[in-house]
């Protein structure tokens, strides 16, 4: 946040203690629930460092729990989210690590559902995030945009076949990274719009031949 | 327009040029930025003085202690001495107080409040503010007006330093809360906007050099304490401020010094507790205890 504006500065209203640790860790659960497009069955969260020598005092556990369940910063519940109805539903679990080749404030997701996934994130200061890894891929999310994430094959014209979409529907494209696996294996594409996408666009995309996954990720509320 | 408001000199300026107070310069940019009508600004102004208010009534009505036990109970324990003995600077000076712990104390024990500009600093401009107005009824829109006006000090001085304890200490969070509270006052008791900006001024000067040295890597200790103490130097900040008077170093240059003293503060005395009240004896010793659990 190098040019905060008036509203962050006499906002955001949110459950305490720390911006970075708690708020920062409702919102790395959150959009960690989006990208996965459900909530998880089962989750093991290993939270490193700061996170991992501050975490329970800051409530940074609660935080990240509460965030998988899709409540928002300011919810009330997030307190007494281990003892909630909420919790009961899933699995979870909570791993403390000191690794200093990661960010202070970083946390690794593991989420199992319908399906599997893995997710990394980083808390950056003011309650602001960057979701850093999915599975096998580097990216960089901060839940600013609403974000089409997808990871295809390697191979030309994939990635004007995906834009083109977007131009059909007249969608403006804010940041668009790509990262592979090798060269002709699996591909992953990050794409920011202005806008919002419909389900037509989502669908359309997720039928494409050789790509594999598709979801839609909405932006997060300030 | 005012695109780019980056120093006091300058927000001085348009407001003399313009002849309007710093809340209305504040708000207009904000509406002509975001593209919204300056009604949604203050709404959404409304919505955080009103969370502020819920947390000072949550915390008044709590004495939970916080995750580590080190904090939850002080705002109770100023309210049963109050009662019995008032505070010799009277019942302002009371509320003010028992309004800051209540915000920081419902802060650390996980309740809902304005981070404003940070949750470590969450009790300051809500307690200046909230208890001000009751004390000389001042409406809601003059206390839209004043946490717009603390707002958009927070603003200026977040241009030229991150309003983080781990960037620049806690000079940069309870201090900088502390000057937005003593603009905050200076305009709702209708100070002139140089005497609002010198209120700024004057604020930071004093408490430039604070360093973020927490117990246990906690938003605890000093953090609640340093609350009631930093939103009652907002209130001599004010008071001098419209007394004319001023801040020999313009306040422009304030920030320019706090910056730099926040850069060459040591990292031990930035958010990583290595230093300073976090490797006291005590300090270390309930630092032990609390990761033995």
């Amino acid at each position: 946040m190098s040019n905060p504006s008036l509203f962050d500065i006499i906002s955001p209203i949110m459950i305490g203690p720390s911006s970075s640790h708690t708020a920062g860790a409702v919102r790395l659960g959150l959009l960690a629930r989006n990208i996965f497009g459900e909530t998880p069955q089962e989750v093991t969260f290993k939270l490193y460092n700061s996170y991992a020598s501050t975490g329970k005092g800051h409530g940074t556990d609660k935080g990240l729990l509460a965030g998988i369940l899709g409540l928002k910063v300011d919810d009330i519940r997030i307190r007494h989210i281990f003892d909630s109805k909420l919790s009961q539903s899933l699995k979870y679990n909570f791993e403390f690590i000191q690794d200093f080749s990661r960010h202070p404030n970083a946390v690794d997701m593991y989420l199992k559902g319908s399906h599997e996934m893995f997710i990394s994130g980083d808390s950056v200061g003011a309650g602001e995030i960057v979701i850093t890894r999915i599975n096998s891929f580097n990216v960089s999310l901060t839940g600013e945009y609403n974000t089409l994430i997808l990871v295809y094959r390697d191979k030309p014209g994939m990635i004007s076949a995906v834009t083109s979409m977007f131009q059909s529907k007249k969608l403006n494209i804010a940041s668009l990274d790509c990262d592979r696996n090798a060269r002709g294996k699996e591909a992953s594409m990050v794409i920011c719009v202005d806008g919002d996408l419909d389900d037509g666009v989502v669908n359309s995309i997720r039928e494409m031949k050789d790509v594999y996954f598709v979801t839609y990720v909405r932006k997060l509320e300030k | 327009m005012n695109s780019n408001i980056h120093t006091f000199e300058r927000l001085k300026e348009l407001c003399a040029e313009r002849n309007m107070r710093i809340y209305e310069i504040a708000q207009e940019y904000m509406s002509v930025s975001n593209d919204i009508p300056i009604k949604e600004v203050r709404e959404f102004t409304l919505k955080s003085l009103n969370a502020m208010k819920d947390a000072i009534k949550c915390g008044l009505a709590s004495n939970e202690p916080s995750y580590s036990g080190m904090c939850g109970n002080d705002c109770g324990k100023v309210q049963i001495a109050f009662d019995l003995h008032p505070p010799m600077f009277g019942g302002l000076f009371a509320n003010i107080i028992k309004y800051a712990l209540a915000t920081s104390e419902e802060n650390v024990r996980m309740g809902r409040i304005v981070a404003c500009p940070t949750a470590g600093s969450c009790g300051i401009l809500p307690s200046v503010i909230v208890a001000v107005s009751e004390y000389k009824n001042y409406s809601e829109e003059e206390q839209i007006n004043a946490l717009i006006t603390g707002g958009e000090i927070g603003r200026v001085i977040s241009q030229k330093l991150s309003l983080a304890g781990a960037v620049a200490g806690c000079q940069a969070e309870c201090g900088v809360a502390s000057a937005m509270a003593a603009a905050a006052v200076c305009q709702l008791r209708g100070g002139t906007v140089p005497q609002v900006i010198s209120a700024v001024a004057l604020a930071l000067k004093n408490i430039l050099g604070l360093t973020c040295d927490p117990v246990a890597g906690l938003v605890e200790v000093p953090c609640v304490k340093r609350n009631p103490f930093l939103a009652v130097h907002a209130i001599t900040a004010c008071e001098l401020a419209l007394a004319n008077v001023k801040s020999v170093i313009p306040p422009d240059e304030v920030v320019d010094a706090m910056a730099q003293i926040g850069s060459l503060m040591s990292p031990m005395l930035k958010e990583s507790s290595q230093a300073g009240l976090a490797t006291t004896k005590t300090g270390l010793k309930i630092k032990k205890k609390l990761f033995k659990n």
